[in-house]
């Protein structure tokens, strides 16, 4: 018994030193799941793996949570992710908080090919100190071809024009977007939305708008639902993100249409956790993943545009379909002729106060 | 001392027996203490502490002191209610307490949470922390009033202050405030606006539809029970494997079945198309809305009522019915007068099974409730995970969970907790 003791303890000892002298360091990195994890592992962290061999990255798909989660992990002492990737909102509110590092643009990241420093090639994307962005995506509207007749719908207002498009509309149950939307289909210029929507008058004007479609609206919380709501023909139009809508129309080829007009754009990028374990080898790897290349790269994978401004150029053809991806991109020009940059700052202010009126406009009949 | 006088009884060993049987009693108790002291950590860690810091962080406020040492004491002598702002000193204090903060990127922290009270505040902070880094006190040529207010006209106002000054205590009420729909205004403590107000609203609605899936659960599974005590055991037996089925399937597949069931181009609807009793438009909206969430609801706390009204229905002798029949009670009044008073304990126990958990239900309410028919629990996940408002999630949880123990009591009041059987 002693000796088979010993033997299996030396076996133990020798399997843990082996696994030592093997070992990677490990890198956890925090996303979205689904497709949009598989494009980040092929346009970033494949290449990134083959240059380091060193370096294992390891995908977490906890970015709906993440807000919450890195505040548990930090207060209870034991940060265990290194990059995670999040909307703005969540950038913006976890560096309030010191959860976030701040970064240096211009020392941390590679300029553009031509020498432009990051920080300009980023521009106003660069919306908090801790935030790196990665894309641009937007809300946009999405519709039934089959059920709209011969004119399909070309403005914001026809989502609010229920003599012409009679029928239901699946809405983000969110204030976030909508808000915007009632008031520019209220007439309100897109430069001005947001300095209308921070008076009260404004924000009435908003929900009147919206209770004119109120009873024609199926809400949706989750990404998904609008393209399913859409292909199971319960809605005839729908507001969707536009990669979403890029795989219902492109690849599933669902009889669905998309809209530019109105489009809301929002960002998707990094941020580092304070104390994140291994910030040395984080540094290295965003200096990489954000280069004007592969930023463009990623577009190949997932119908969203890159957030340089010299990324966009060198926008190809998609990986598997072959199909050129440029018209597909919510920052072409010919489909980013009436659009809406989300404005964070406004929303970290109102985000509390509009949230709790919309609810309980929800709940009013 | 009379029993002292009279000899003691010794045991073999010639320790009194008194003593000898104190010693044996303690030493089982201590016994039944270890045995008992691995459940009794364990609700501790993982029932009282999280409640009781629940709790706490629903009336925590100590970060304004914290990030903002010396303003408080000196913002504490200020009266808002005069009208004009703080002194000279209050905003040199603060200045100093700023930059400190804004350094170590904590001044945003407190921004935020006092955003949570006056919209704006906010990117007010943020503006002044990124400012306040590159200030230097020692080398301003204005007052530090005037330095502040140059960064943004909001420091000037009173009401900015005010907010300050109200939650600057170690203790808030704001978050209990919030829920239940009022907040401080210049008069004090007020109703929030008409079109503000979400969660008074939201309780009722929990508390009605949990009544409304315990009564529907009592309703459905009465007669079920019945059937399964009843039977012959081999054929009861069986039947319990279907009740037991569902029970044993993931919730979540449960909740997606009753998706694909009730939607409007779901089986139903189609069905009742196909037979003609509804046209294309007008098919029936049975989803996103309360009626989704009673159906689903209770279709899945059914087991919760079937199980203990089973297991009371067992024990009951069919003598007693038999008895009263051959005394000349109908079958109806055999049922009112004998049955059904014995079965009270099993409609008891169900009931605060089913309504307790209905009360904080979560999952199926946010998948099949729309925006009519989701519960309290669905905001208390909100404001965790979504909006960050930690504190104003656990003023919400404590409500819940008092309104759970009033209930409680009253039910024991009225029923009695003596009553209730689970089996």
């Amino acid at each position: 018994m002693k000796t088979f003791i010993k033997c299996s303890l030396a076996t133990a000892v020798l399997a843990t030193s082996v696994s030592t002298a093997q070992a990677k360091t490990e890198m956890v990195v925090v996303s979205w799941g689904g497709a949009y994890t598989k494009s980040q592992q092929k346009a970033y962290h494949e290449p990134y793996m083959k240059n380091n061999p060193d370096i294992k990255i390891i995908n977490d798909d906890s970015s709906a949570e993440a807000a919450s989660k890195m505040r548990a992990q930090a207060e209870a002492g034991k940060v265990t992710w290194d990059l995670v990737d999040v909307v703005p909102d969540d950038a913006v509110a976890l560096c309030d908080e010191g959860l976030a590092i701040e970064i240096d643009a211009d020392k941390l990241l590679a300029p553009a090919p031509d020498g432009t420093p990051a920080s300009k090639d980023f521009g106003d994307a660069l919306v908090s100190p801790c935030f790196i962005p990665q894309i641009v995506y937007s809300t946009t509207i999405g519709y039934r071809t089959d059920k709209v007749g011969d004119s399909p719908p070309t403005s914001i207002n026809d989502v609010f024009d229920l003599k012409k498009y009679p029928g239901k509309r699946a809405l983000n149950k969110n204030p976030v977007g909508n808000l915007e939307w009632a008031l520019m289909a209220d007439g309100v210029a897109s430069a001005d939305v947001y300095k209308e929507l921070a008076t009260d008058a404004g924000v009435a004007r908003a929900f009147k708008k919206l209770d004119t479609i109120k009873n024609e609206v199926v809400w949706w919380t989750k990404g998904a639902q609008p393209g399913q709501l859409l292909a199971d023909g319960e809605v005839i139009m729908a507001s969707a993100y536009n990669g979403r809508l890029f795989s219902a129309i492109v690849e599933n080829k669902q009889p669905v249409g998309m809209m530019w007009d109105a489009q809301l754009f929002e960002l998707d990028g990094w941020i580092i956790p304070k104390g994140a374990p291994h910030l040395e080898e984080v540094y290295k790897y965003l200096k990489f993943a954000t280069d004007t290349q592969r930023l463009a790269d990623q577009a190949k994978y997932i119908s969203y545009g890159p957030a340089r401004k010299s990324s966009a150029a060198l926008v190809g053809k998609h990986a598997e379909l072959g199909i050129d991806m440029a018209p597909h991109m919510p920052t072409n020009p010919a489909n980013a002729k009436n659009t809406l940059f989300k404005d964070i700052n406004f929303w970290a202010d109102h985000k509390e106060e509009l949230a709790e009126k919309f609810e309980a406009w929800l709940a009013k009949s | 001392m009379a029993q002292s006088n009279t000899t003691d009884l010794k045991t073999a060993d010639g320790i009194s027996l008194k003593l000898s049987l104190q010693r044996s009693l303690r030493r089982k108790k201590r016994n039944a203490l270890l045995l008992v002291t691995p459940l009794f950590l364990f609700i501790i860690i993982t029932f009282i502490i999280p409640i009781a810091y629940m709790l706490v962080r629903s009336v925590d406020n100590g970060i304004t002191a914290e990030i903002l040492p010396t303003t408080v004491p000196l913002l504490a002598k200020w009266d808002p209610l005069l009208g004009e702002t703080p002194d000279e000193d209050v905003y040199k204090a603060f200045i100093v307490d700023g930059k400190v903060a804004a350094k170590a990127k904590t001044i945003n922290r407190l921004g935020k949470r006092l955003n949570y009270e006056k919209s704006g505040i906010s990117s007010l902070f943020r503006k002044t922390g990124r400012k306040l880094r590159k200030l230097e006190p020692e080398k301003l040529t204005t007052s530090h009033k005037d330095a502040l207010i140059k960064i943004d006209k909001k420091w000037g106002q009173v009401e900015t202050w005010e907010v300050i000054h109200r939650e600057s205590g170690p203790y808030t009420k704001s978050y209990f405030l919030s829920a239940v729909d009022m907040e401080y205004d210049a008069n004090g403590i007020q109703w929030k606006e008409e079109d503000s107000r979400i969660y008074l609203n939201l309780f009722k609605r929990t508390l009605w539809l949990s009544f409304l899936i315990t009564f529907l659960t009592v309703l459905l599974g009465y007669p079920i029970a019945y059937l399964l005590a009843t039977l012959k055991t081999s054929t009861s037996n069986l039947l319990i494997i279907l009740v037991l089925l569902p029970f044993w399937t993931s919730l979540l597949v449960r909740t997606s079945s009753w998706i694909a069931l009730l939607q409007k181009e779901g089986v139903i609807n189609d069905f009742l198309f196909a037979i003609g009793l509804i046209s294309d438009d007008g098919r029936l909206a049975m989803i996103h809305n309360q009626m989704g969430t009673v159906v689903a609801m209770t279709h899945i706390l059914l087991p919760f009522m079937i199980l203990p009204l089973f297991s009371v229905m067992k024990t009951i002798n069919p003598s007693y019915v038999r008895a009263a029949r051959s005394m000349g009670a109908t079958s109806f009044t055999a049922f009112r007068r004998v049955y059904f008073p014995n079965t009270i304990a099993g409609i008891g126990a169900g009931g605060i099974l089913v309504f307790i958990l209905s009360i904080g239900y979560y999952i199926t309410p946010a998948l099949v409730g729309g925006t009519k028919g989701t519960l309290i629990s669905n905001f208390i996940a909100y404001h965790i995970s979504g909006s960050l408002n930690w504190g104003l999630a656990a003023a919400l949880g404590t409500l819940l969970l008092l309104l759970v123990v009033a209930l409680y009591i009253l039910y024991d009041k009225i029923v009695g907790i003596d009553n209730m059987k689970l089996g």
